[in-house]
């Protein structure tokens, strides 16, 4: 299969501190990939680019056998290319199925129309019954999901989930996960995630990229990853082995 | 537009068509006085809602919006004067010159970056700078101002806006009415939604695929083009052109007084802002007056004060507040 | 002998810019530290004008000398000021702290004309019209006398700044503010301190202002966009560029008035404020805002 999605070579410098440092991967489509390591290790700059919020300093950036490095956010999503941010930006004056419509209006001018895909995602996250309060009002488990659902609803081929689990309880990951899983098989969504929680991780993806100090230290299956004495001793710790 | 009337909860029509009713018919009761200040409400509720466009909606503080008036005001009354074109064609060309100030503006502010105090300073530098440059403008007068003739075989012609007060009420009014109309339109497009989004968070709104630059140069060359009109209502209501007076930074900041008060963002709070601030504002004059008082500026100095107190404890207005006490707080806005 | 006139208006440009840097560095150390644009700058100024002109009509007090005490009431009025009515505003979107000073600078504005009425007053200096004469210049003695008295604060602010603990305290809340209040720092306070000091500089320029012109309501508004022009163009935060800023605008200005005309020397600076706006918001030495 042709790769959905190929990072050939980036790199990153930052005044002198290299972030992300010649890193190569690609991801076929309905892929899960997740990106594991440190913090500091260059996964958010890494996703930064992909989603053209940065330009990288070296390599290219190909989707669907297209170079797109250094384009716009809002061209790479029309594009296909859908983003999460770590921290979560929710339109707080806005209402939930508001904040989902204005991602759903992006491929579909009418606003009824726009509407009407805006609450099937609602549903799909689980959000439906709260869709007419503010966003501001929700906690944080529901911006999380509130964060998803508006990227989904601009019909990405790829999805950029930047730690989507953070700060989420066990149930709520596994809520979060069951999601997403159906998302990837129903829907044939490929999605690269950026995730701490190993639980996530070994849940969803199909393959595992490490990063430490910007550069590619391992990749692999997760089972293979998880016991890589290379990722034990600058990541997970010994403790993760069952 | 059939929606619009749709969504509205059934005491919100009922209101709005009795307000309605009550304003188009009040000339049968009202004297001169009372429609000429009403007739200032609604100019100013309409030029409000031209800056809500921007403001409220899009985010983008321009208090150099005085310069859309008088653009609008002087290429009307330019072409009247010297080629005899009346406001209904005149507007046309107002518009488009006033765009493209606006264009100029928010090309300039949006394309390299210029946001949010920077971008209030770049328009008021822009509205200051063609004020001078319109004193030193021969063909318009310059400083001595321009004039409409006042011509007593005219008066009747309501095409060319030449007549009485009445002729004038009804214009406003249908202009004022125009607004609103034109606003909740907007807000319940695919453009008044990215309109917020922008407001609220532009990266996340570019994350979704939102081409933030455009939907902002819409929203100023909406706003400038709007509010051209109202200079030419302006034009032909007062008859005389002064650039210090209506390029002023003191007519910029007037025109905003009425949006915030009343409600950013909202369909109805440039209305509101202007039925509470200009009757208010002359009511103190006429208070004043009778008690012999001549203190220019202190109808200023109260507005001052009002735009303190309600940005300090009601920064959203006194529309929601007000809605939500009269029952008719529906979907925002 | 055209060279020795443009000699004279450029060096003339210089003194009254540097009262201007003094106005402008009062803006630049609030914005820079509180990271408030306070809109109602010029209004102030004004306002220190007009208290300047009244203790020298009614005390034959010369405004040189009434400058200090006149700057010591102004830090006490910016100190109250940012304590009650700005504190509040301080982690809010900037342009509700925006609307909030212009609706002070209205209240200030025609305040003033309320209580003095539209037309100018004049400090009538009895050395009012003494010049020094150097070479081919023509320099008239207030100018001087200002321009040194405006350096003077300037200088002492300086080492305010670089060499009291509360001045490094300051500058250590305008670095990282998170980090000053992890470290204990009162930043409201520290803050309150700051706005007093902006309007004492403020309260300084505007009563060496009436000097050299002549006090009147309308110039609050046009002295407010001057002190942003100014800060604009040499860059918001640095103290050093409001006063280069200001030599700057005020011979740009001096020359414009000159060349050009006299009632057009304004569009010359909202032509550069736009042009920096764009290219170069950080302005000449500024870091970014």
């Amino acid at each position: 299969m042709t790769a959905l999605v190929a990072v050939e070579g980036v790199s990153k410098r930052f005044r002198g501190l290299l972030a992300v440092d010649q890193v190569s991967f690609s991801v076929t489509a309905g892929e899960i990939l997740a990106v594991i390591g440190p913090n500091g290790a260059g996964k958010t700059t890494l996703f930064n680019m992909i989603a053209g919020a940065l330009p990288p300093d070296d390599g290219s950036i190909l989707f669907c056998g297209e170079r797109v490095d250094g384009l716009r956010p809002d061209v790479l999503c029309r594009r296909g290319i859908g983003r999460t941010f770590q921290i979560v930006r929710p339109f707080p004056a806005m209402t939930v199925e508001d904040n989902v419509l204005v991602g759903a209006l992006l491929r579909r001018p009418d606003v009824a129309s726009a509407r009407r895909h805006a609450r099937e995602v609602l549903q799909r996250l689980d959000l439906f019954d709260r869709r007419a309060q503010p966003a501001s009002a929700l906690t944080l488990p529901d911006r999380k999901r509130l964060e998803v659902a508006r990227a989904l609803a601009t019909d990405p081929k790829l999805l950029l989930l930047d730690e989507v689990m953070a700060g989420l309880r066990p149930a709520e990951t596994d809520r979060m996960v069951a999601i997403l899983a159906a998302l990837s098989r129903e829907n044939g969504l490929t999605i690269i995630l950026i995730e701490h929680v190993m639980r996530a991780v070994m849940a969803l993806a199909h393959r595992v990229v490490v990063l430490h100090h910007g550069a590619t230290i391992a990749s692999g299956a997760p089972e293979a990853i998880v016991r890589d004495p290379v990722v034990i001793k600058s990541y997970l710790g010994a403790e993760v082995l069952g | 537009m059939i929606e619009l009337w749709r969504e509205l909860p059934p005491r919100a029509r009922g209101l709005l068509l009795a307000f309605a009713a009550a304003l188009v018919a009040a000339p049968l009761v009202a004297d001169r006085y009372l429609l000429s200040i009403l007739t200032l409400i609604f100019y100013f509720a309409f030029v409000g809602q031209a800056w809500n466009l921007m403001m409220g909606y899009a985010g983008q503080l321009s208090l150099g919006h005085a310069l859309y008036v008088g653009i609008g005001a002087y290429v009307a009354a330019v072409l009247w004067i010297h080629f005899g074109i009346g406001p209904w064609l005149g507007v046309i060309p107002a518009i488009v010159i006033a765009a493209a100030f606006g264009a100029v503006v928010g090309g300039l502010g949006f394309r390299f970056g210029v946001e949010g105090v920077y971008f209030a300073l770049l328009t008021i530098a822009a509205a200051e700078f063609t004020r001078i440059a319109f004193d030193h403008l021969a063909f318009t007068g310059g400083s001595g101002g321009l004039f409409l003739p006042y011509e007593e075989r005219r008066l009747g012609e309501w095409w060319n806006l030449r007549g009485g007060q009445l002729l004038f009420y009804y214009v406003a009014l249908a202009l004022a009415a125009g607004g609103v109309a034109l606003a909740a339109r907007l807000a319940r497009s695919r453009l008044g939604f990215q309109w917020r989004a922008v407001r609220e968070d532009e990266a996340a709104a570019r994350a979704l695929g939102v081409d933030v630059f455009r939907a902002k140069m819409a929203a100023v060359l909406l706003s400038s083009a709007m509010t051209a009109v109202g200079g030419v209502f302006y034009a032909f209501y007062y008859n005389s052109l002064f650039p210090a007076q209506i390029f002023d930074i003191g007519r910029s900041i007037e025109l905003i007084l009425g949006p915030i008060v009343g409600g950013l963002g909202t369909v109805f709070g440039p209305v509101v802002g202007a039925f509470i601030l200009t009757p208010l504002g002359e009511g103190l004059i006429a208070i004043t007056a009778q008690f012999g008082l001549d203190a220019p500026g202190l109808k200023a100095v109260f507005y001052g004060l009002i735009l303190m107190a309600i940005i300090s404890f009601r920064p959203n207005g006194v529309w929601p507040w007000l809605a939500r006490m009269i029952g008719v707080a529906g979907r925002a806005p | 002998m055209m060279w020795s006139i443009y000699l004279n208006v450029v060096v003339q440009g210089v003194l009254t810019g540097l009262v201007y840097g003094l106005m402008a560095l009062g803006l630049s150390v609030i914005f820079g530290v509180v990271r408030v644009v306070n809109f109602a700058h010029g209004e102030f100024a004004v306002v220190a004008m007009y208290a300047a002109f009244l203790l020298f009509s009614s005390l034959g007090l010369d405004p040189l000398v009434t400058m200090l005490p006149i700057a010591a009431a102004f830090f006490v009025l910016g100190f109250a000021l940012q304590a009650t009515l700005i504190n509040p505003f301080v982690g809010r979107p900037e342009h509700d702290q925006f609307i909030l000073l212009v609706g002070l600078g209205i209240v200030i504005v025609n305040g003033l004309l309320m209580i003095f009425g539209p037309d100018a007053r004049a400090a009538n200096l009895p050395y009012a019209f003494d010049s020094y004469l150097i070479g081919p210049l023509i320099i008239d003695k207030v100018r001087v006398y200002s321009a040194v008295a405006a350096v003077a604060i300037a200088a002492a602010l300086f080492a305010f700044f670089r060499h009291t603990g509360t001045g490094t305290a300051i500058r250590a809340c305008a670095d990282n503010l998170t980090g000053a209040a992890v470290i204990g720092l009162n930043v409201k306070r520290l803050y309150a301190i700051t706005f007093g000091i902006g309007l004492a500089c403020v309260g300084a320029a505007g009563a060496l202002m009436v000097t050299i012109a002549d006090a009147a309501p309308s110039l609050g508004p046009a002295y407010t966009l001057l002190g942003f022009i100014i800060v604009i163009v040499g860059g918001l935060g640095s103290m050093t560029g409001a006063l280069v800023g200001g030599i700057l605008i005020g011979v740009s200005e001096a020359l414009a008035g000159f060349v050009i005309a006299p009632s057009m020397k304004s569009m010359f600076s909202f032509a550069l404020l736009i042009a920096v706006l764009v290219l170069r918001p950080r302005g000449l030495m500024g870091r970014g805002a």
